[in-house]
């Protein structure tokens, strides 16, 4: 069993599943069903397995590579390290839920198509270590991502669509410009074309193959792409119409895994293989994370739409995430990356509940929810936990992160992470007041007669709620797969930079006996 | 009587005609032949229909069987040049021979259903096409300016009244009379320049020229630059290459949809061959003469033809349009001149051809009775009522875009990779851009088959028929762009023989 391809098994067994549904007669919905809970779970099976297996320290491991286009030098490479496992897990986590969470949805064939094709290529862009297959997964979540938003969405779902798509298209032609231009380069250097990350990294990273001038244009036609997928600001316009716009399971998965390519993007590739533009640019990223915290934060208090709310939120938690990578300390990046995945959990559970409300009364407006406590009290009791989830309170998720992040940042950024710690009251500010208009009060009307959560409602959210909260608890099952290759991140970035990694602050010694 | 075959032998000398060297083209021409007979001779016209349809995709099947032949042989003893060196045989023209079959081949199929729809039905049709193809395989393999022009007119006059088929339909005829005057305009300016360089270099056989060049310094070059000029000029117009483009849109819009997506990929695929066999072969030793040339007539193309395609609406004006924007990609690898530029020229044909053809095949269908609903508006909704038709036709838009996964993809790629390698970073990164703008253009037309239904009335809710030859033609081009885009070796590799098997031209003649 050694050598089972279980990596290309994560990629193809979704798209397997895609072309299955496309034979399951239209008028049986519970085989289409049945079908999209099979493969999403046995995906997760899979990973489950991946997760057991996995070395921490090993570095990339589980690595399949086979020639696709020997003439241009592309390769079918997959691997895993600690920084994109738990990016699998992630996505392999919320798909089911998603579509648990969409079972009675319209057109559940062509539905559970896309979604499916939509796991298969964001399991690719996790798992791909050939810079041109990379490309190939993240262009490719665009066409699923379109067509769930513009064809179960809702409002003005045609716009938001295109606009998403108009948006990420835009940055990754870039990605592509820059793509090329390494796998050329290096040829002219080298003598060979390939597009592997790892020789790459090694040619890029290494002095004197590129200027500093060339690595900056190059290290930026990397960072436009992945940010307008995070999104940072100003690329972020996107993202409010893609979300509220979205069908429930579409916004799960866009903010719990599509939001991180971009992120995962600057520390898999743009980092690694510019580090010392990275380091010389940071203070850009740094610059537009924290503008995206505060600024996500304050927009996010005004909005009247619950859902644009929750947006809004993901732009600032994003912030967060950034800020903590480009801190470029260890803290900071295992901050990054642990906000990654609690912000897909705490935020794919707002999405959920959210959703929820939505499919009781058609509204996302905050003004019309009065009272939810008392009138469905399972809802409320949960809505409140997530939002505390959210924001960030001791002993979930949120808290682990965004402390380490802005712990991380403290030390080589000291005024953006003092600024940033703003938007931690903000994000206390935008979501309590939310819950205060909507939870607390006596119900009236409507919401007086809705019916609270069913079963398969809350399969669904407590699930990410309890993930969120034992990793609050007990984060080292994830931080401990991590540390070993962010720090071996950051030392090849120390040794191909003038970056000095500082020596962990005081007080950081114990905070991680304490872990 | 003996004195005269004496006196006319010593008068010319008769070269041997080496009949395998010809033989696709002459099975094409008599299978040509055959069908204008046979509808001379018949009677009953349904049956004339029908066997003039089957005769003509026998005579590609056999063509095809010849240039295989064609391929072993050269495979096996290497290139050669056959009947007094007029007509190469070599694994470039084996290359381009099989993209004019293929395009043939699917244009024969598509058409069939078309001329039935349309009560065109005609055994013309088909010997107009297999004239114009067998235009088209001559000039794959001409090793001698005059076989250019002989075969360039061979394939432009069939193409003129195919253009023009349609009698009932003015555009049609507009479409036919426009493109006759425009290209006689360039064929007389194309053989201007043959003249002109025939003076130059006191021959028109180019693999003598490249030698002549090679071995002589011209004090005055004037002449035989004009030549090269003008020449280009005559091939530009052929592949519809900016600024040589404006009779694209026209014709395109205005012919049988069929021969556009006939045209479209396989007149480009036969001047492309003639310009490669011309300029990176015979002139290779003049390259930094007519590279410039070259270099602005692919960046125009590219330009033009991107940026005008977006604010069309009728698709098939955007598909010329587009197609201006593909020529420009191919002229990137003809303007780098060199191994891994021909390559990638004759992959992009390959790919383009196969694109194209899918394209207005599905134009063809959608068009409809009269052959006129080519607004972007016809095709609003056309996925909720015909989802295997739509998603054809967004593989084949897809596939210009130039998306992963197709052969638009690997063939853009293969282009800007030996533009970069030869440090012709400028002209990749126009082509870039273009490419990211022409992307939008398909998008227009995806994103209108797929518009949800409450947007606004689907024009195309009412299912169209399929006959069974387009399907099958439709199903080829896919499983063709396909194939190019997952395992590109098989053809890149063919590309590379083809390019090293040149019999003619400065590489490996001279």
């Amino acid at each position: 069993m050694t050598d089972f391809p279980i990596l290309t098994t994560l990629v193809l067994l979704p798209a397997a599943g895609a072309l299955l549904t496309l034979l399951v007669p239209a008028r049986r919905p519970e085989l289409v069903r049945a079908l999209g809970y099979g493969v999403t779970v046995a995906t997760l099976g899979v990973t489950g397995y991946l997760v057991t297996r996995f070395e921490a320290g090993a570095g990339i491991q589980f690595v399949s590579t086979h020639w696709w286009m020997e003439t241009l030098g592309v390769r079918w490479t997959l691997g895993v390290d600690g920084v994109s496992l738990f990016m699998v897990v992630l996505t392999a986590v919320l798909f089911p839920i998603g579509l648990l969470a969409s079972a009675e949805v319209d057109r559940p064939k062509a539905f559970l198509f896309w979604v499916l094709v939509l796991e298969a290529a964001l399991m690719g862009v996790f798992l791909a270590l050939d810079l041109v297959l990379f490309f190939v997964f993240f262009e490719f979540t665009l066409v699923p991502m379109y067509f769930l938003i513009a064809g179960w969405g809702h409002g003005n779902r045609r716009y938001a669509a295109m606009k998403f798509f108009i948006f990420t298209m835009a940055g990754s032609a870039f990605l592509f410009a820059g793509i090329l231009a390494v796998g050329f380069l290096h040829r002219r250097d080298v003598g060979f074309l390939t597009f592997d990350a790892g020789v790459l990294t090694e040619w890029a990273s290494s002095p004197g193959a590129l200027s500093s001038g060339t690595a900056r244009v190059l290290f930026l036609a990397f960072a436009v792409a992945f940010a307008v997928k995070v999104p940072l600001f100003p690329f972020h316009t996107w993202l409010p119409d893609a979300h509220t716009d979205a069908p429930t399971a579409g916004s799960v998965v866009l903010a719990g895994v599509l939001l991180k390519m971009g992120t995962y993007g600057f520390l898999r590739f743009a980092i690694p293989m510019f580090p010392q533009a990275a380091v010389d640019l940071s203070w850009l990223l740094l610059v537009l994370a924290v503008v995206g915290i505060t600024y996500g934060a304050v927009v996010a208090a005004m909005q009247p739409n619950i859902k644009r709310i929750v947006a809004y939120s993901s732009v600032a938690h994003l912030g967060f995430v950034v800020l903590g990578i480009f801190a470029l300390t260890a803290e900071g990046i295992q901050g990054g990356l642990f906000t990654m995945v609690s912000h897909g959990l705490t935020t794919g559970a707002l999405f959920l509940l959210v959703g929820m409300l939505h499919d009781r009364r058609h509204t996302y407006d905050v003004a019309q929810y009065r009272g939810l406590w008392k009138a469905v009290p399972v809802f409320g009791g949960l809505f409140v936990a997530t939002a505390f989830a959210s924001i960030g309170l001791p002993g979930f998720s949120g808290f682990v992160g965004e402390f380490l992040a802005l712990l991380g940042a403290f030390v080589t950024s000291r005024w953006y992470a003092v600024v940033a710690t703003t938007g931690v009251i903000l994000a206390a500010v935008y979501l309590l007041w939310a819950v205060q208009r909507t939870v607390t009060g006596e119900p009236d009307g409507d919401n007086a007669g809705m019916r609270d959560l069913g079963p398969r409602e809350l399969c669904t959210v407590v699930p990410l709620l309890a993930l969120s909260l034992f990793l609050g608890f007990h984060p080292s099952p994830v931080l401990d797969r991590m540390e070993p290759d962010v720090d071996r991140l950051l030392e090849h970035v120390e040794a191909r930079s003038d970056h000095d990694v500082p020596s962990p602050a005081p007080g950081v010694e114990e905070a991680e006996a304490g872990r | 009587m003996t004195v005269l075959a004496q006196a006319l032998d010593a008068a010319v000398d008769t070269p041997r005609v080496d009949w395998l060297a010809i033989a696709p083209e002459t099975v094409l021409f008599g299978a040509a032949v055959a069908i204008v007979l046979g509808r001379a001779l018949a009677r009953r016209r349904p049956l004339v229909d029908e066997a003039s349809f089957l005769t003509a995709l026998v005579g590609v099947v056999a063509a095809g069987v010849f240039t295989f032949v064609q391929w072993v042989v050269v495979d096996g003893d290497g290139p050669y040049q056959a009947i007094a060196g007029m007509v190469a045989v070599d694994g470039f023209a084996v290359f381009v021979r099989t993209v004019v079959l293929i395009a043939t081949f699917l244009g024969l199929l598509l058409s069939a259903g078309y001329l039935r729809r349309e009560g065109l039905e005609a055994p013309e049709y088909h010997a107009l096409m297999l004239c114009s193809a067998t235009g088209m395989m001559l000039m794959a393999s001409a090793n001698d300016l005059i076989v250019v022009f002989l075969a360039l007119e061979i394939l432009s006059i069939a193409l003129y009244v195919l253009v023009a088929f349609d009698r009932r339909r003015v555009t049609s005829q507009e479409a036919g009379l426009k493109y006759f005057l425009l290209g006689s305009f360039s064929s007389a300016v194309l053989l201007y320049g043959i003249a002109l360089v025939y003076g130059g270099t006191g021959t028109t056989n180019l693999t003598r020229i490249a030698r002549f060049l090679a071995g002589t310094t011209l004090l005055e070059e004037g002449v035989l630059l004009t030549g090269l000029v003008l020449m280009l000029v005559g091939l530009g117009f052929k592949v519809a290459a900016a600024p040589f483009h404006m009779w694209a849109p026209d014709v395109y819009q205005g012919s049988p949809t069929p021969v556009v997506s006939f045209m479209g990929g396989a007149t480009k695929a036969a001047a492309f061959a003639a310009i490669l066999r011309v300029y990176a072969g015979a002139f290779e030793l003049y390259r930094v003469d007519w590279r410039p040339a070259v270099w602005a007539l692919a960046v125009l193309s590219l330009v033009v033809g991107s940026v005008a395609a977006l604010v069309q609406t009728d698709v098939k004006r955007m598909l010329a349009y587009s197609s201006v924007a593909h020529a420009g990609y191919v002229l990137i690898g003809v303007q780098v001149g060199n191994e891994a530029g021909t390559t990638a020229a004759l992959y992009y044909v390959m790919a383009y051809t196969l694109m194209v053809f899918g394209a207005f095949a599905v134009v063809t269908v959608v068009g409809r009775r009269g052959d006129r609903r080519h607004e972007l508006a016809d095709y609003r909704g056309l996925a909720g009522a015909q989802p295997v038709l739509a998603a054809l036709l967004t593989l084949f838009l897809l596939a210009q875009a130039g998306v992963p996964l197709t052969g638009g993809f690997v063939a853009k790629l293969s282009v800007f990779d030996a533009a970069v390698d030869a440090g012709q970073y400028w002209l990749a990164l126009v082509g870039m851009l273009a490419a990211a703008v022409s992307a939008f253009v398909y998008l227009r037309i995806v994103l209108a088959m797929y518009a949800p239904e409450d947007d606004g009335p689907a024009v195309a809710a009412r299912p169209v028929r399929v006959d069974l030859a387009a399907a099958v033609a439709l199903a080829i081009a896919a499983a063709g762009v396909l194939f190019l885009g997952l395992l590109p070796d098989v053809v890149l590799d063919f590309a590379r023989d083809a390019t090293q098997l040149l019999a003619a031209g400065g590489r490996a003649g001279a």
